[in-house]
Order: C-alpha cells, then structure tokens, then sequence
C-alpha cells in the first residue's frame, strides 16, 4: 500500500480529502460520517493512480460504489484495499470484489437521502419545481465530476458532432443536461449525495437519482450497488424484454 | 480615483430611492433569497422583492455584464446563402444594488479583457448603462482575503458610490463617479449633506493571509515544477466550480444553435478547469492532466494578467474556498507558494 486515501480536517470547519503517503500523515486521518464527497470518485484519477497501491477509508457509499464499478468492469478485484468498520466498529480489510458484496449485504441497507416531499406531489408541480431548481444551474459539471459513475471518457454533454445535449446554461440546456444525466444514472446511482454537495448552486440534483432508482427497484428488482453482476435495465437487450410499451 | 462627494442616507430612505431609480427606467439587480437555494442571488429585485444585503451571494453580479449565454449573431439559409444578422444589444439602463467591493473591484479584470481593442460591444454597453452601488463589508467571513490581493471591505475601486454602514440608522454614500452622482441628483431629497468630519464606519477586518509579492516572484520559477502543481491539485476533481463562481473569470465558449432554417451563436461561460478547454482537434491536448489546468488557473490570475494587464486577476471574495467540494483552499495554495523556497 502506498497511498491511504481519506478524509482530514479541512479549512474553516470543512473536511477535505486525505491523501497520506507515510505513516506520520495519517496522523491527520479522521472518520467522517457524512462526507463532502464519494473518495471512490479518486480511483480513476490518473494523478492519483500514480501514486501506487490505495488504500481507502471506505464509507458504506463507497463501497457500494465500488461494487457497482465492478460490475461495470470498471473496478477490478484488489485494485484498492478498503477499511470499513462492521457493526462492532472493528476495521475490516477488503479487497476482492466478493468481499466487498459480501460486506454489504450484510450491513443494514442504507436508505436514499429522503427529499423534501417532492416526490409526492403532481407532475405539473414537479416539472415546476425543477424547472425552478435548474435556473440556477451553471453548467460548470461538478455534478459529474464530483460522481463516481460519470467515468465516461467522452461525456455525452462534451460531443459536439453531434450536439446531442445543448450546452449554453438555458432552460432547454439545463433541463436536456440534467435528465440526461438522471437516466444515465438510472439504476447506476448509488445515492452517496456527492452531486447535490458539490453542486454550487445548491440544486438537490440527487433527488432526480432517487426517484428513478426507486423505479429502477421497483419495476426491475434492482438496487445500485448490492451485487458483483448486474443486468442494468438500460443497457441489456433481453430477447424477453416487453416491448408493449413502444407504440 | 478621486472622491466627488460624500452624503448620508438614512436606511429607511433605501426603498424610496430604489423606487426613484425603477422610475426612472433603470432595472435594479440585487441580492435577494431564491427559493430554498443556499446564500442570495443577484436578480432583478420588483417592488415587492426583498433585498438581502446579509448573506454572500453565491454568484458575484458579473453576470449583468457577461451573461452565462448571451447570443451573438444570428444566421438563417437563404437558398445557398447563408446572411447573417447582427443582434440587437440588450443594453438596460441599470442599477446593480448592493455589490461589494471584491466583486465590483473585480470589473476591472473584466475591462481589460473585452475593453481592449477591438471592444467587445456586448460587454461595453451593458458595462456604459450600469451603475454599480456597492456596500461595504461589515462582516467578513474566514474565507475573505481581499486584503491579500490589494482590496479591502472598503474598497471603492470600480464603485460607483460606496455605502459604507455608520451606525444603526443611516449610511454613508461615497460618490466617486458621474453616474454615481446622477443617482444622486435623481433623489437630492433623500440624500444629507455628509461635511468633511470624517465619521466611524463599521467595516470588518480582514487580515492579510500572504505575501502577493512573493507569489508574483515565485510563479514564474516554479512553473516548471512539475511535482509542486500536481502535490498542490491532488484532491483536484476538474469540477470547475472554482472558475464559474469567480467574479473574474471571463472566459467564454462560443456555441452554435442551428436547425435546418438558421440558427444563433452563442457566447456560454467556460473554465480552464475542464479537459476540453485546451482539446485539440487532432486529439492531442496541451494541458493533459488535472495539475497543468490547476497551474494555469492560478498562472493566468497571479502571473500572466498582472504581467499583461498590470492586475490581479483575484480579488479575494474567497467564492473558490467556498465552493470547492476538495477543500482546494486557494489562500493556502497561494500561501505555500509565497513560502515556497525557490
């Protein structure tokens, strides 16, 4: 291992991540239990890949995180070594992919962060209140650069040949953006909350992922981040699928 | 900069002048609350709207000047012509209310990008039909270093008349320009005859956090110090949040709307912080990894335009710290490279 990623006590109250490459600064190690971003966004970082061997404090978002880039192929077996704490607050080491599945199915199923009520409310009021939240939105992106899911080497809002999303930061734009990305994330969210931090503006972008992985769930049986191997709903062709909704 | 005259204006007098500047045709933008969103927001306050002069704005007021998109030109299919049309200006008389003297002194890096020639005239008239009122700061929060890079919560550079709180009940209007003084003149009965006595203000204390000397004689030699950019970037995520809440940051992408009859060109907010900023064609990108992007963030604003422009392109409002998912505090980048031994 040559590199401890965590969380360490940031400027003015905040918590900034650690990354300790000798025994001393993991001095400065401190558990956070809701931290300002998912550390599994740093395992694709080439700057931080570099660095050798990680290891990462690793949070129950995190590791489903990295249970779902597994089954993406995007995470392979022992990559990275994680510390959890189990139920009795004892640190646990795991590296291998089952190991990870195993932990987390046997640790109490976190719930997605619960929305202000929105979900409940009519269509016409939930297009308006989104509607509200995205005039806000400046297109700066940190919403998918703050996610571990958004590993795309091209996004699909950075193709301009073609243009499929609208890049000004107006309404069409704004809402073209965030629903792609939404059903991008389909199934594929684990519910760390680490776009709403990061977002600037304060849009509680995550609310959007929530709703459609309580669809996902309900309609398909699937939850991001609970299995090695996944058949995501968006992206398998099954010769069984219904197609009676295709009029 | 020269003062042209200071008055006293009591602050139950602020509604009744802003009702004199929207009658005289001129559009108010000011901080106010916007729905559940954090901190205020610079819109267009109505006469029913409330002014929020206590909570940072999330975003300075450059907008007003340099809209997050703002159309161009336009263009539409003739037969095999293609004509393109020029766009009409929308240049509003108008009033931002209730600035502060980070964002406003931050006008300055703005002019010297779209006022020198050729002018931008998009920027130029909205810049020549705006007012800008700032107040100063009475309470400056950790993150606050304005005094760090040659400001201060006092500042009048770029103000057009500066409010500067002096107790419970009234306001002292500095009048530093001719439209600061047109404001003035739209409402002499508002406004006192301040004297020459030079009274107590409430003005926060920011301390200096370091040297801006030693970063200016330090960047150009660590420039190539590969390792110190990619130490200071680590936890460097590309989000950009840094540079689209910078009241600074002017650079801009140009866009194209189109359908089969025409379409507009757009002028959209940009950032160094993201890949596809330095992107070539071919594939090959000049600024490859995070900490080169990371090197030119605080090049460009510590480095480049005090060489060409002779300012800095910071004013210390401190809306990076704030906004920065990593905690990429830029007071301690820029502290560790004054301190830097080089």
């Amino acid at each position: 291992m040559q590199l401890i990623i965590g969380f360490a006590k940031g400027s003015n109250g905040r918590r900034r991540p650690l990354f300790a490459r000798s025994p001393e600064q993991l001095d400065q190690l401190i558990l956070e239990d809701n931290p300002p971003l998912n550390l599994a966004v740093y395992l694709r970082k080439p700057e931080i890949k570099r660095l050798g061997k990680a290891g990462v404090v690793a949070t129950p978002a995190i590791l489903r995180s990295v249970l779902q880039l597994a089954a993406e192929n995007q995470y392979h077996d022992s990559e990275a070594l994680f510390l959890a704490l189990d139920a009795d607050g004892a640190v646990v080491e795991l590296s291998a992919v089952d190991q990870i599945a195993a932990f987390v199915s046997s640790s109490p199923n976190t719930p997605f962060p619960s929305g202000d009520g929105i979900q409940s409310k009519d269509r016409e009021e939930r297009f308006a209140y989104w509607q509200q939240e995205f005039e806000r939105c400046i297109r700066c992106y940190a919403c998918r650069a703050s996610c571990p899911m958004c590993y795309c080497e091209q996004c699909i809002a950075d193709s301009n040949q073609p243009q499929w999303v609208p890049v000004p930061p107006h309404t069409l734009g704004n809402l073209e953006w965030h629903v792609a990305r939404a059903m991008h994330l389909a199934g594929r969210c684990v519910g760390c909350g680490a776009c709403s931090k990061a977002c600037p503006a304060g849009i509680p972008l995550g609310l959007m992922n929530q709703f459609l992985a309580e669809l996902v769930e309900k309609e398909f049986g699937q939850r991001a981040g609970m299995a090695t191997k996944l058949d995501y709903p968006l992206s398998v062709f099954n010769v069984k699928d219904r197609e009676d909704f295709i009029k | 900069m020269t003062m042209i005259d200071r008055k006293l204006l009591k602050k139950e007098s602020v509604g009744p002048l802003m009702a004199v500047l929207r009658d005289s045709g001129r559009r108010i933008i000011a901080p106010q609350s916007v729905g559940s969103a954090p901190g205020a927001w610079y819109r267009e306050l109505g006469p029913e709207d409330e002014l929020d002069l206590e909570h940072l704005t999330t975003l300075s007021p450059k907008s007003a000047f340099l809209p997050m998109v703002e159309e161009i030109l336009r263009f539409r299919n003739e037969g095999k012509r293609i004509v393109i049309d020029d766009c009409k200006i929308q240049a509003q008389p108008t009033v931002i209310f209730g600035s502060r003297p980070c964002d406003t002194r931050a006008l300055h890096a703005l002019d010297a990008v779209f006022l020198r020639q050729p002018e931008d005239m998009f920027f130029r008239e909205k810049r020549a039909a705006t007012t800008v009122i700032t107040f100063s700061c009475a309470a400056a929060d950790p993150d606050c270093f304005c005094t760090s890079v040659g400001g201060g919560p006092r500042d009048p550079e770029g103000s057009d008349l500066l409010v500067t709180g002096i107790g419970n009940d009234c306001w002292l209007v500095e009048v530093w320009t001719l439209k600061g003084k047109q404001v003035v003149e739209l409402a002499p009965h508002l406004f006192q005859p301040a004297g020459e006595v030079e009274t107590e203000c409430l003005v926060a204390k920011v301390p200096v956090r370091f040297s801006l000397d030693d970063v200016r004689k330090h960047l150009p030699v660590l420039f190539n110090d590969e390792e110190f950019w990619r130490e200071q970037s680590l936890a460097c995520l590309g989000c950009s949040s840094c540079a689209f809440v910078c009241p600074n940051c002017s650079c801009f992408d140009i866009q194209d709307e189109a359908d089969l009859k025409g379409g507009s060109r757009l002028r959209c907010w940009d950032s160094c912080g993201q890949k596809l900023f330095t992107l070539h064609a071919s594939g090959h990108n000049p600024r490859g990894g995070q900490s080169q992007r990371w090197r030119q963030r605080v090049m460009h604003k510590f480095s480049y335009l005090p060489e060409k422009e002779g300012l800095i392109g910071c004013v210390g409002c401190g809306r990076c710290s704030r906004a920065c998912p990593a905690d990429m505090n830029l007071v301690e980048r820029l502290t560790a490279i004054a301190e830097a031994r080089v």
